[in-house]
């Protein structure tokens, strides 16, 4: 544990953390809109710059590793007023229709802009009409909102390794795109949303986007893995997926299927509803009394040998350990069995 | 499963999936796992990106390829030749970890005399590796400790599956790559609940917690429980349950949330014994293939509209939450079957919320013992978690083997029950897309991911496709000695000579329909990875 | 400061042994100006005149105004270099001067060595090299960079060996801080401090990158340093290596170098073979082993940490400092890089000694360096001076001064990174500090000449776009400032600028200059901040007259004819790309429609009688 001084506050750190963690842990606001607690630092929005005694210019927190000792001033006038001078570039380059933006209230843009006390803009715009990808059928890319903090292009090099997406061009023509400036579609995206998670303003956003009234932690129905997963409800419906953190299966990543595969099959018109019955060689809807009725009068006509169960690699623990103690006590047989093996 | 079992004692994934990042070498064969675990396969890459070596060996050129520093290509079914070409040069080159083998475990000196037949020539033979990616791999893996060894359905899915699993046991034995961080035998599970379903006792031959049917006191602990003698013989596993329905012996089917007539190997052999049952109920979230078969169908829920626990792959119980009421008139799974059984009189199934049937898991179930709906509230437990105060086991064999000591088990290749001949030149080999999920009863429901991979596609390499004459997106038949399917054809050097590649996502070309039922003597797995077909252009 | 002046080459490769040669310099400036043709000559009229010589090509010795150059020697001659010949020229030459001994002083520039021709200076005492003090420049121009043994001849690799033999790492590194040696690709960080952090820093594997992305608009010295002496520049490398105990090293050079890549390929080649690189060199344990990145031509990849990121075949762009390469570079291992001069300089630092290379220059800023001087001065060219000249010195001595008769505004030094200092500072020696005093930078050598025809916010706009192009992108307020100040400089050129504008670019390049991630964002804003310091009067003639004294800036600039000294002729009518000019009958003025003119100034140039006039 190292000892430091921010704003005059003495803190703990661990040894190798950056000022900018450090100073989160001990509740202190920085302002920052490219690091992110999964990615490696990367010191390119310039908002969390602060005055390190000792050090010659203003390091940016999120780069700079704790020392012994170190003293730390994050709100200084220098700071901040380089500070508004990166919004001002930044709103400057961005579409001013907040209201009606899919990340209104939930933009970080908005909340450093407002954290600085930004309330006009002080620059010519310099933004002109660029073009959006609407190529992926679950999320847009609008080149026009983006800032070029780089989450996602550094998401899809260090959390994926997919490498989907890099700067191209230089200068202030740089901009997120892919090998050959294709759609998204075109490129080797996988298109597991991780890039969307972390984008701080409107560039990367899912084609849906309601924001739901309460959220329920589960796990992903599809592989081993085993990702929690947040789903978001609103009106008894899924609207949104997210990963959950608090799971070491997954810590908060979800794969393509797990983030947009759910919603369409759980609330898919062909889902089963009422119970169905064989009669004159056609499944015909009943109810339940009549379905349950059918079920075990005809399973109480087989002797033990007569009789199998397939269990589920889809169905709960519970349901597999009632499945099979129904097997071997109600059914008296061992044959039972699930596909494990497929 | 039951290749780890004889070796190690317990069948499961030893290590967590955090915990391959810690590897400094990792082997992963018969895996795609960036295409059947992508958050696993996220894992993997990052290792690599930090300095982690990766050995891939898969007859296909998977995307981990792009990342592997050894890349060994061999032929289908050739694993178990492969593995203990490698074992035997680590052994010659001095590699092995002497103490961990003389402290851990047993049978060396059998297992060791066994590798005296093995040579590399005949080893390249057979596999179609060079001898010297073999030993460079060998030494790789040896060198770089710890490491870990992932596999999957390409081990498993053999008619010596047991085999290939057990190579890879005595692999990992040998160079001490056991009960510690960044090591161990990691077979990574497919379903989302299988290591669950396996766990609970959805098996033949043991209830919950492999505890063994056959074991009189086994029988004593359930009967003292359940008050009731349990069927003491092994029962059916499920591809010896359609034999014995086209036999006339079983005559009656309770199946729940499966749909073998395309998962199941030679699927016309199971839809036939399926319409010959007198009785068949069937309960699913959807109208399936099987279910289309059912004299009853009962609709269950899905996951999100019930409460209950998944096993993940790293025995990691977590929960499964209840997140909107069950659609229409469906009901939970666990409420129904509880239905039948209260309506057939049996006691015991009189549970209001599935919190109480885990109660009844831990009670009866020694790994399970520690866990409850209130633990689970702060995370999921990775079992083994016997008691209360536990917390979970992240790493399994860390002391000792399940089974006291590790099991070296001397093996002989044996090849794939169906090779190429003139009639059906070419090895079929199955697998997974990661925009579709198994038979696509969820997955292929859902629009977008339908855009990514909407229909069945042929891999087949450019030489291959060139003899037979066959451009990208031709319409082929692929047939095999129990069938055809049509499909589109993908011309891809992912796909090596001779060898070509389908899933079994889609029911328009239903693959299982060529795939050999041949099981596996011991795991009673059938050779999904191997089969001979021939294509002809549609 | 007259000590040895000149480094003249020795003896055996300026005199031809028992018959004539002749030595064609081919760097790129001389193949710009047709050293290839004159070459293809040359061999033609030997062949036709049957004449046995030696032909040798070489590299620039930095009298680019004079390319091609060619130097003829005649056993018993003094070596005689002739300047701007074309085929005609050179195959009178060699008919006058090797058949018919005329040595045609005509169209000599100067002798070099023993012995003197009448009517033909000394080269070195010729204005534009008598003030020049060529260290490491020393071989440019006289040794065929393609031959080891021309390097070797002239004492190359012998300061390898010394460090192999006589000196541990730690003595090569005391060696070269005694010599006072500065980093010449911009900072000016003592290279011996830079060498002993990497030579403390722990690890097995350590490398060593030279730096040859020369990507300054105007600026050749590296290149005409690895054109013309490759072998110089990878002893240097080795020199380094060795001290910091690097057993791998880069060359990144730019691909649009390709004559330098193919020379230092092949010069890495030959010294593989004459054992100066690879395993155990010269007989020693010390390995070595040299590799060449081309880059893709990104400016930014000039600064160090974008191009360690390029070489390991990512996105060139910058990572922010600590930590620095010394501690973790290349693949995350130690790493020092060195500009191309810096190193190419090392081997006769080691060679003569550190305290003699300290003799030169200033107290602060040790030995000399190297300047390609451009722009409006006579003597364009390629100059090594000691540092502490004056600009002075280097502009009116060296350079010949302003041409045709203009005034020297001002001198850009430091590239798109530098500042414009103004003609009454031309007194300010040339050294790290009193450049950095003077709101500009050392940079890696570019020094730009401006007469009173430059208009400095065009020459501010001029830069500012150049950094907008080749900002990496990744940091806010250099992508999005220096659009920001193009903007505000763009609208001041074409009269669309506001009140305010001076103030709001001062502001933007002060906080772009403070929090810029690395170096090229943190100076771009320094020829806006120095021409406004200097300056500040011509940025408001633009902004309140709408006025361009230096007639530049198209927008500004009103089109007139001169009724008296028109006589109707039509030249300018038929000129005029736009039909702004309209002719209405002989002996009458022209008549110039402002609406349609569109200030390209082709009337301008085409009349011969000033009748045009430009305000």
């Amino acid at each position: 544990m190292l000892k430091l001084i921010i704003n005059g506050r003495q803190v703990t750190a661990k040894n190798g953390m950056t000022v900018l963690q450090a100073a989160q842990e001990a509740g202190i606001y920085i302002p920052t809109l490219c690091a992110d607690p999964d990615l490696e630092p990367h010191g390119g929005c310039r908002l969390c710059i602060v005055e390190v005694e000792g050090m010659r210019d203003m390091p940016t927190a999120c780069t700079t590793t704790v020392s012994d000792g170190m003293v730390v001033n994050t709100e200084t006038e220098a700071v901040n007023k380089a500070r508004r001078t990166v919004i001002d570039l930044l709103i400057s380059d961005h579409p001013m229709d907040c209201l009606t933006c899919v990340k209104n209230q939930r933009c970080e843009l908005q909340e450093v802009a407002a954290y600085l006390g930004i309330t006009e803009r002080h620059l010519p715009m310099t933004i002109t009409e660029r073009p959006v990808d609407d190529s992926n059928p679950f999320f847009t890319l609008d080149h026009n909102y983006c800032i070029l903090c780089q989450r996602c292009t550094r998401t899809c090099d260090e959390v994926t390794v997919v490498n989907a997406v890099e700067i191209i061009n230089r200068g202030y023509d740089s901009k997120v795109s892919t090998f050959g400036d294709k759609p998204l579609m075109e490129s080797i995206c996988k298109s597991c949303g991780e890039c969307v998670v972390r984008c701080p303003v409107a560039a990367l956003v899912p084609k849906n986007n309601i924001i739901p009234t309460s959220e329920v932690e589960t796990t992903c129905p599809y592989c081993g893995v085993g990702c929690m997963m947040h789903l978001g409800i609103r009106d008894d419906k899924i609207i949104s997926v997210k990963g959950s953190r608090n799971s070491q299966a997954n810590n908060g990543r979800l794969c393509v299927k797990g983030r947009y595969g759910i919603a369409d099959f759980v609330h898919h018109p062909q889902r089963l509803t009422e119970p169905l019955i064989r009669k004159n060689n056609v499944l015909q809807e009943a109810n339940w009394d009549e379905a349950l009725d059918i079920v075990t009068e005809k399973l109480s006509g087989y002797s033990c040998d007569q009789i199998a169960v397939i269990a589920s690699a889809k169905c709960t623990n519970e349901e597999n350990y009632i499945v099979q103690k129904f097997a071997r006590t109600v059914l008296g047989t061992n044959n039972i069995d699930h596909c494990a093996r497929l | 499963m039951a290749g780890l079992a004889t070796t190690f004692g317990s069948g499961a994934m030893t290590n967590s999936n955090n915990d391959i990042t810690d590897a400094a070498c990792i082997l992963a064969i018969g895996s795609n796992t960036t295409e059947t675990h992508p958050v696993i396969g996220f894992n993997v890459k990052k290792a690599v990106r930090h300095g982690t070596k990766l050995i891939v060996a898969n007859p296909r050129r998977i995307g981990l390829v792009r990342f592997a520093d050894i890349w060994l290509r061999q032929k289908p079914g050739s694993d178990v030749a492969l593995l203990m070409a490698i074992t035997k040069v680590i052994l010659d080159d001095g590699l092995h970890d002497s103490a961990f083998i003389q402290q851990r475990c047993e049978n060396f000196d059998t297992f060791k005399q066994s590798l005296d037949n093995i040579d590399l020539a005949s080893a390249e033979n057979i596999t179609g590796v060079p001898r010297n990616q073999i030993i460079e791999a060998a030494r790789m893996y040896a060198r770089n400790s710890p490491a870990s060894i992932l596999y999957a359905m390409g081990i498993t899915q053999h008619s010596h599956g047991t085999d290939n699993v057990m190579a890879i046991a005595n692999l990992a034995m040998l160079t001490g790559n056991i009960g510690k961080p960044g090591s161990g035998v990691n077979p990574l599970r497919g379903q989302n609940n299988v290591q669950g379903a396996c766990d609970m006792g959805s098996l033949p031959d043991v209830c919950s917690g492999y505890q063994k049917v056959t074991d009189p006191a086994i029988k004593e602990k359930f009967k003292a429980a359940w008050g009731i003698d349990l069927p003491s013989d092994t029962g059916l596993a499920i591809t010896e349950m359609f034999d014995a329905i086209l036999q006339g012996k079983i005559k009656a089917l309770y199946l729940i949330g499966e749909n073998p007539v395309l998962s199941d190997p030679d699927a016309s052999h199971v839809r036939e014994a399926l319409s010959n049952l007198e009785f068949f109920v069937a309960q699913d979230i959807f109208m399936n293939e099987t279910a289309e078969l059912a004299h009853v169908v009962l609709p269950g829920t899905s996951f999100a509209e019930k409460d209950g626990t998944f096993t993940n792959t790293e025995r990691r119980v977590q929960r499964v939450r209840k997140a909107i009421e069950p659609t229409g008139n469906s009901r939970a799974d666990w409420l129904i079957t509880c239905q039948i059984a209260q309506r057939m009189k049996a006691k015991g199934f009189d549970f209001e919320h599935p919190s109480q049937i885990m109660d009844e898991i831990a009670e009866l179930t020694p790994s399970y013992g520690g866990i409850s709906y209130k633990r689970l509230e702060r995370g999921g437990l990775q079992w083994p978690c016997p008691t209360t105060e536990h917390p979970g086991t992240q790493i399994l064999h860390t002391q000792q083997f399940a089974r006291g000591k590790g099991r070296f088990m001397p093996l002989e290749y044996k090849p794939p029950a169906e090779l190429p001949d003139d009639d059906y030149p070419l090895i079929l080999t199955t697998g997974r897309s990661l925009f579709q999920y198994h038979t696509g009863t969820m997955s292929r429901k859902v629009a977008g991911l339908n855009l990514f991979k909407g229909e069945e596609e042929v891999e087949i390499n450019p030489q291959d496709a060139e003899r037979l004459a066959l451009k990208d997106g031709d319409r082929v038949r692929v047939v095999s000695r129990r069938g055809h399917v049509t499909a589109g054809v993908k011309i891809t050097d992912a796909s090596s000579p001779g060898v070509v590649f389908m899933t079994f996502h889609f029911a328009e070309s239903p693959t299982n329909i060529l795939t050999n039922p041949v099981l596996d003597p011991v795991s009673r797995i059938p050779e999904l990875k191997v089969c001979s077909v021939r294509i002809e252009k549609v | 400061m007259k000590t040895e002046n000149n480094f003249n080459p020795p003896e055996q490769v300026l005199n031809a042994t028992d018959r004539p040669r002749i030595v064609v310099g081919t760097a790129t400036c001389g193949r710009a100006s047709g050293a290839m043709k004159v070459l293809k000559t040359i061999g033609d009229e030997l062949k036709r005149h049957d004449i046995d010589a030696d032909v040798t090509e070489v590299g620039c010795i930095g009298l680019c105004f004079a390319e091609p150059l060619v130097d003829i020697i005649k056993p018993g001659k003094p070596r005689i270099t002739y300047g701007e010949l074309t085929p005609q020229k050179i195959s009178s030459l060699i008919e006058d001067y090797l058949i018919n001994d005329n040595p045609r002083p005509d169209l000599a520039l100067g002798t070099i060595g023993e012995g003197s021709i009448e009517g033909i200076p000394r080269l070195f005492e010729i204005p534009v090299l008598r003030s020049q003090v060529r260290i490491t420049l020393r071989h440019c121009g006289h040794i065929d960079p393609e031959k080891i043994n021309d390097y070797i001849s002239v004492g190359g690799y012998k300061g390898l060996e010394k460090v192999l033999t006589e000196m541990t790492p730690q003595q090569v590194i005391d060696e070269v801080r005694t010599s006072g040696l500065r980093g010449r690709g911009g900072a000016g960080f003592p290279t011996a401090t830079k060498w002993q952090f990497c030579y403390n820093a722990p690890g097995n594997q350590k490398y060593i990158i030279c730096n040859a992305d020369e990507g300054d608009p105007g600026a050749f010295m590296d290149r005409s340093m690895i054109e013309g002496d490759p072998h110089a520049v990878i002893e240097g490398i080795a020199i380094a290596a060795y001290a910091i105990g690097a057993s791998e090293g880069y060359i990144y050079i730019r691909a649009e170098y390709p004559l330098a890549v193919k020379r230092v390929l092949f010069a890495i080649k030959e010294a593989e073979a004459k054992g100066f690189l690879d395993e155990n060199i010269l007989g020693s344990d010390f390995s070595f082993h040299l590799h060449v990145k081309e880059g893709a031509g990104a400016f930014v990849c000039g600064e160090e940490t974008a191009l360690m990121a390029s070489i390991e075949g990512k996105r060139g762009m910058p990572r922010p400092r600590p930590p620095f390469p010394a501690q973790s570079g290349l693949w995350g291992k130690p790493t020092n890089i060195n500009n191309v001069k810096t190193l190419a300089t090392v081997p006769i630092i080691i060679d003569r000694g550190g305290k003699w290379y300290s003799q030169f220059g200033t107290e602060k800023s040790r030995g000399t360096s190297i300047f390609a001087l451009t722009g409006k001065i006579t003597y364009m060219g390629l100059v090594e001076v000691p540092l502490g000249i004056t600009l002075h010195d280097i502009i009116h001595d060296i350079g010949g001064g302003v041409p045709n008769g203009k005034k020297l505004k001002a001198v850009q030094t430091g590239g798109p990174s530098g500042g414009c200092l103004p003609a009454n500072m031309a007194n300010l020696p040339v050294d790290y500090e009193e450049l950095a005093r003077a709101g500009s930078i050392m940079g890696s050598g570019g020094m730009v000449v401006m007469d009173e025809d430059t208009c400095m916010v065009d020459v501010a706009r001029f830069f500012i776009s150049f950094t907008r192009s080749e900002s990496c992108g990744k940091c806010v307020p250099c992508r999005l400032g220096t659009k920001q100040m193009l903007d505000i400089l763009e609208n001041i050129c074409s009269g669309k600028g506001k009140p305010g504008d001076l103030e709001l670019l001062e502001d933007l390049a002060q906080s772009i200059k403070v929090s810029s991630l690395c170096g090229l964002g943190q100076t771009a804003p320094n020829p806006v901040l120095t021409t406004l310091r200097y300056f500040r009067e011509e940025y408001e003639e633009h902004l309140k007259y709408h006025h361009c004294r230096a007639v530049v800036c198209k927008e500004l600039v009103t089109y007139s004819i001169i009724g008296e000294k028109c006589p109707g002729c039509g030249l300018c009518v038929r000129e005029c790309p736009v039909g702004a000019i309209t002719f209405i009958g002989k002996k009458k003025p022209v008549i110039l429609d402002e609406t349609k003119c569109t200030r390209c100034g082709a009337c301008y140039s085409i009349c011969r009688l000033g009748a045009v006039e430009i305000k």
